[in-house]
């Protein structure tokens, strides 16, 4: 059975070669507008000729000219490969692909015919429809795979192109490249660390399936016990004043997505994942809401509070949430001030123009037009005016019931931010969430993702082992993400973290793997930025969205956070520990002496 | 895993005692050291009750250091006792050149003497030790266990027994006696391990030891390395609870039964049904580092003379409290207390539990705390 690769059919590179003899380097004599440009091929005129690669013209004997100085799909990262002799032509791959990147077109095909009692061989040729992939950098094939999954006869699927030029295809026009997803950072130090202090008759092991385990963190400033308002009445300590705000939550916390980066269905999914494990598992994870506002009946119901409301520089969404205060029949678990975000430090929310939908436009009330968040939030410029100005008015706003914590991305200069905001007099900062360069994010420039930010762990490190020189531990909780998860292993990802001195992890993009999303950090996908998400996560095209199964993603968030509480209890359980082992760093080893050096555990070989 | 004896006594008692149950419960140590701390002192310490009694152990040059501080401290030894010793050459153990067992007088300054010390007294009772300590741990000349009226501490590393014959503590009518004695025999773990290592510890009018492996050690230390200068040394993991224990009690104030709320919280779930929950939730909360998280049993002297007992949130350690004779013992094994009080009611004997802090006050009453 042979299979023919689309891009490379045979008439088509002898056409092409035919006008590269003829020309003037290939540079294509009868296209005058390539003359008249005088530079290789370019996307917008490869854009503009509108022509697959290939013979696909409706007249079966009419072959466009291709040049090899035009944009093909061996530029692009994916090509696909299809067998016709196994299509039979359904057509579902075609309306699947949501980029347009295959479409389906006539190509003549010689046969040898023979009839009758004797051979007698007869050249013929016959017009047959195939799939072809679009030469169109605006269509570009993604590999996310989608044609594969539909196809009946298996006939079709994309193949990485190791020998890609997009890099270079995809900056023409002047536009620097902008995808979703994650970092492509290949270096993943949590494979570097084993937890190797197991109890082996210094002390028993637990069984984590009979134990009772305290799997809770505090989400709240914490006191040191010396200023904890107490006081004692009859030989029993009892409170005497106003203390912090803190809610003791799940260690791991569904990171920040908005509604909007993320499809109404899909946030939905993941409220439903959270209200179900809150009131039905005894899990109390909580989810932030991510900058972009809360539906007003989620805002305005008992369920709110096992949301953290998030405020990031564009305030979108706000208008909402304050007029639905008054009607607010329980505080939210709490706010998170967003100052930046792991995957993009430095650089603001961004959610383009084509997933402005009408409900989010309702939502964040806005028009619809690419919605940028500014880098910083005008007018705090320092962390002291940030403590002053943001925390305080987010804790009056509650009349300082809810803990407000602060998210920033990890930094050189971490450590400084977490001392300043460590000696906050007023005992408001109730949580320091440090986000890594592996986080995810709906949309940003691609050299953000792949070039800008830092990894976590050390970050994570220095800062506790900062807040320890001081005695500070614990006052405020750090909470800790970017790429954990991203081999589908949270929990002893989590866990490693926690050891290291984290109170909890904030994870995302694995949520969406779970429902569906097959991006991943090899390049497949990553086009949550283009509203054209193949299966309805990140899209607001509600023929998109109608792909996703609400209650099923819900389910699968669930069993993965009741597999992963187990699995936290498998890791808890041969260390002797029932309780989180925050900062018992003693229980890791490292494989990696420098990681060993960095992290300040010991190094095992 | 070590093996605890422990004695309250209405009249004062001999270490023999302590050396006989650990006898009982050798096959829980390993021979390889003894350490006791003796309160509330009858015997040939018995008229210097009020008087600040330092137990050191060490060398010429630390003797000679030590003397010079302490009388530039101003201090003036009231009554110094040398325990006749058995030189045969067929002890094992790590025998010092020097044991100093003194009564000092207080510096002028200071000197005023009631049942406890002042509280600028023990200021400087615990300075004082730890300036010693200092000093001495240069070179390594010596060790300084406790610097406090009325108790006693001796640590050797070696064979309990020879240590016995040593300072002749197999007499049954001693120079040492006490109504507290609290003992400790070593499995040891790690042979590099130092005297300072070996429990009971002591602070500041609190004595402890434990059992076990303390499992959020490195937490505990660092946190506890920030909470008071007096928390030093760390050579042991048991070390920790003494210094909870103090945290606690000595200087946030809080009633004894809270200790057990810091080192072993409840469960989330059963917290919340309390009516304390918020207060339970801010200790846990404040004190999430002084949390115990492993197998161990915590035995403790007060400075009021009460002893104590807690247990691991699982219960993983054992140990039993008995009585007989105006005496309460606990030991971790049962033939400990055989070996002691082999008469008594057995079926009295408590067992503390997981969620309860058991107390023996100074009438020999053994209340239950439940947590």
């Amino acid at each position: 059975m042979a299979t023919i690769i689309l891009p490379e059919l045979i008439p088509n590179v002898i056409r092409a070669e035919g006008q590269a003899k003829g020309g003037d380097n290939g540079s294509g004599k009868s296209d005058p507008e390539n003359r008249r440009n005088g530079h290789g091929a370019s996307p917008s005129r490869a854009s503009g000729n509108g022509q697959s690669t290939g013979q696909s013209s409706g007249r079966a004997h009419t072959i466009k000219p291709t040049f090899v100085r035009d944009t093909h799909p061996i530029d692009f990262p994916w090509k696909i490969e299809w067998n016709p002799e196994t299509c039979i032509r359904c057509g579902s791959c075609v309306s699947t692909c949501t980029f347009g990147s295959i479409q389906p077109s006539l190509q003549r095909q010689g046969q040898t015919l023979s009839a009758g009692s004797f051979p007698k061989p007869v050249e013929a040729t016959q017009v047959i429809m195939a799939i072809k992939q679009v030469n169109d950098p605006k269509h570009y094939c993604r590999g996310c795979g989608m044609c594969e999954k539909v196809c009946p006869t298996n006939s079709i699927h994309p193949v990485q192109n190791e020998h890609n030029r997009f890099p270079l295809v995809a900056r023409a026009g002047g536009s620097p490249v902008k995808r979703g997803g994650r970092g492509h950072i290949r270096a993943r130090v949590f494979d570097h660390i084993k937890v190797g202090r197991i109890s082996q008759m210094t002390d028993p092991s637990l069984d984590a399936a009979r134990h009772t385990f305290d799997l809770l963190t505090p989400l709240g400033r914490g006191l040191p016990a010396e200023e904890l308002a107490l006081q004692l009445d009859n030989g029993r300590l009892v409170e005497s004043g106003w203390m912090p705000p803190v809610r003791w939550i799940y260690p791991i916390i569904i990171g920040d997505m908005s509604v909007g980066a993320l499809s109404w269905r899909m946030w939905e999914a993941l409220a439903l994942a959270v209200a179900y494990l809150n009131e039905e598992c005894g899990l109390p994870v909580v989810m932030s809401s991510g900058e972009g506002g809360m539906p007003v009946r989620l805002l305005t119901s008992e369920y709110l509070k096992y949301f953290i409301i998030q405020i990031a520089s564009g305030h979108f969404g706000w208008n909402r949430i304050i007029k639905a205060m008054p009607q607010m029949v329980t505080d939210p678990a709490g706010i998170l001030i967003k100052i930046g975000q792991g995957a993009k430090p430095g650089d603001g929310g961004l959610l383009p123009a084509e997933k402005v939908a009408p409900h989010i436009q309702a939502i964040r009330g806005v028009p619809k037009a690419d919605l940028l968040s500014p880098p910083n939030h005008q007018g705090l410029y320092s962390i002291e005016e940030s403590v002053q100005k943001m925390f305080l008015s987010m804790n009056a706003a509650w009349k300082f019931r809810v803990p407000v914590a602060v998210k920033v991305a990890a930094s050189s200069t971490s450590v400084a931010v977490f001392n300043n905001l460590v000696r906050d007099p007023y005992h408001i900062v109730g949580g320091f969430f440090l986000d890594g360069i592996q986080g995810g994010t709906g949309a940003a420039h691609e050299v953000s993702l792949d070039h800008t930010g830092h990894p976590i762990l050390s970050k994570l490190r220095d800062c506790y082992l900062d807040a320890v020189t001081q005695g500070r531990q614990g006052h405020i909780p750090l909470f800790v993400g970017g790429g954990f998860g991203d081999t589908g292993d949270l929990a002893a990802d989590a866990f490693k973290a926690i050891c290291l001195g984290a109170n909890g992890v904030f994870a995302a993009k694995i949520f969406l793997q779970l429902a569906g999303c097959v991006g991943n950090e090899k390049g497949r996908c990553n086009a949550c930025n283009t509203g054209k998400c193949p299966v309805g996560i990140t899209t607001q095209d509600p023929r998109l969205v109608a792909r996703l199964d609400v209650d099923a993603v819900a389910q699968n968030v669930v069993d993965y956070f009741l597999a992963a509480d187990m699995e936290l209890k498998k890791l808890m359980a041969p260390i002797g520990n029932s309780s989180l082992p925050v900062g018992r760093s003693d229980a890791l080893v490292s494989l990696n002496k420098p990681v060993a050096d960095r992290l300040q555990i010991a190094y095992a070989c | 895993m070590c093996r605890l004896a422990a004695i309250k006594s209405k009249t004062p008692v001999a270490p023999i005692l302590a050396l006989r149950m650990m006898q009982a419960m050798q096959k829980g140590h390993d021979n390889s050291g003894f350490a006791m701390v003796m309160q509330d002192m009858g015997g040939a310490f018995a008229n210097f009750k009020r008087f600040p009694l330092l137990s050191m152990a060490c060398t010429s040059e630390g003797l000679d250091r030590a003397d010079e501080l302490l009388e530039g401290l101003g201090f003036t030894p009231k009554f110094d006792y040398q325990p006749d010793v058995d030189y045969s050459p067929k002890l094992n153990f790590r025998r010092m050149p020097h044991y100093v067992f003194r009564n000092y007088r207080y510096p002028e300054a200071y000197n005023v003497l009631y049942d406890q010390p002042t509280p600028e007294q023990k200021k400087l009772l615990v300075e004082t030790r730890l300036k010693l300590r200092e000093l001495l741990a240069r070179d390594d000349q010596g060790y300084v266990y406790s610097f406090w009226p009325d108790v006693l501490t001796l640590k050797e590393i070696g064979d309990p027994r020879d240590i016995g014959t040593y300072f002749q503590l197999w007499n049954e009518h001693h120079w040492l006696e006490a109504r507290i004695i609290s003992a400790q025999c070593r499995q040891n773990t790690n042979y590099q391990i130092v005297r300072y290592a070996a429990h009971p510890f002591f602070l500041e009018g609190y004595t402890l030891m434990g059992n076990g492996e303390n499992t959020f050690y490195q937490k505990n230390k660092e946190f506890q390395q920030h909470l008071n200068p007096a928390y030093v040394g760390f050579e042991s993991d048991t070390q920790c609870f003494l210094y909870t224990l103090h945290y606690v009690v000595e200087q946030l104030g809080w009633p004894l039964q809270y200790y057990k709320h810091v080192v072993t919280p409840l469960p989330f779930e059963e917290m919340s049904r309390r009516r304390d929950a918020e207060v339970l939730r801010r200790i846990r909360q404040a004190c999430q580092h002084l949390e115990i998280n492993g197998p161990n049993t915590v035995l403790f002297v007060l400075p009021d003379g009460r002893m104590g007992i807690v247990a691991d949130a699982k219960k993983l350690r054992p140990l039993v409290i008995g009585h007989q004779n105006g005496m309460v013992v606990a030991a971790s094994e049962v033939c400990g207390l055989n070996m002691i009080i082999p008469d008594r009611d057995c079926a009295a004997d408590i067992y503390p539990g997981e969620r309860e802090t058991v107390i023996i006050d100074n009438k020999l009453e053994v209340q239950q705390w439940p947590q």
